[in-house]
């Protein structure tokens, strides 16, 4: 089970009112590389893995992501609460204003709804983790996009942490494929030289 | 909120930092006898801080894992962790 936690888990700061900026950081709440993507991928794959360190690491990371998407709701909401009705027009936003007000909404940068086609759950140990740690490099290059866009240094301070959370989980899960190879004994050969189809690794599963 | 508490609040997110940084990499590194050495004295230290927290501001978990010292249901409490303003004066 999961229990909640009265605190973030870095003080995410605010200097202004900005709906323009919480437009475009609002995609990393439900976005195709946002941060609830990230949750319910690893904690829906931990079920199958093998080993009991991708168990712990899925699971924990998992939680992590929820932690963070909790980050990113609250810079959402800090940036748009005392917005004027000019201003959300001026941001762009006034279509999402029409669908959700002021409310925090699982949608990325251009108002597309959050859909679970956006991560993968494929049972085979090694495939998900790949998937991971392409996950966290696009959350990576998303959180670099949004720093760049960011006018607000307060805002850039804490998607700075966010960035680095990204480069530390693809570490984490770099090791976990590491570990899933010693664990199927499988050459790690990343390249199709010298394949043989009539010579496939046999996979334990 | 005032000062003092989100001094102290702060203290918290810094250690709860530091475990589960060290949490993380334990989950990959098991083995790691420097690495479990600090991440004990790192959850004590949290653990401790977290007891102090609470005592004075209420429970900062639900479901009976924090700690409620007074006479009234502290949980429902403003502000809620979104709520909270940490720009710096």
């Amino acid at each position: 089970m999961w229990v909640y936690q009265k605190m973030l888990q870095y003080p995410a700061r605010v200097r202004t009112t900005n709906p323009r900026l919480a437009k475009a950081v609002i995609t990393q709440y439900g976005g195709p590389d946002g941060e609830l993507a990230a949750s319910l991928r690893y904690l829906t794959q931990r079920y199958t893995m093998p080993i009991p360190e991708a168990k712990a690491a899925l699971t924990d990371i998992g939680t992590e992501e929820l932690a963070h998407m909790e980050i990113v709701a609250t810079l959402v909401y800090n940036l748009i609460k005392d917005a004027s009705i000019a201003e959300i027009k001026r941001a762009g936003l006034d279509g999402y204003y029409a669908d959700h007000d002021k409310a925090l909404y699982f949608v990325n940068a251009e108002g597309m709804p959050w859909i679970a086609s956006y991560i993968q759950s494929k049972g085979d140990p090694i495939t998900d983790i790949h998937e991971n740690m392409a996950a966290e490099q696009k959350a990576r290059s998303t959180y670099e996009y949004l720093i760049q866009l960011s006018d607000d240094p307060d805002v850039t301070d804490t998607l700075r942490f966010l960035w680095q959370r990204e480069i530390v989980h693809f570490q984490r899960f770099g090791e976990i494929l590491n570990l899933l190879h010693d664990y199927y004994g499988r050459e790690r050969v990343f390249h199709m030289k010298g394949w043989d189809p009539k010579n496939l690794p046999t996979v334990d599963k | 909120m005032d000062a003092q508490q989100k001094e102290m609040l702060l203290r918290l997110m810094e250690l709860q930092f530091a475990a589960t940084e060290l949490n993380l990499y334990l989950d990959t590194h098991p083995d790691d006898m420097r690495a479990l050495q600090e991440f004990r004295m790192r959850s004590q230290e949290l653990m401790s801080a977290k007891m102090e927290y609470e005592r004075i501001y209420g429970p900062l978990l639900n479901f009976g894992l924090g700690m409620t010292s007074r006479n009234s249901w502290q949980w429902i409490q403003d502000p809620w962790p979104w709520e909270v303003n940490w720009r710096r004066s």
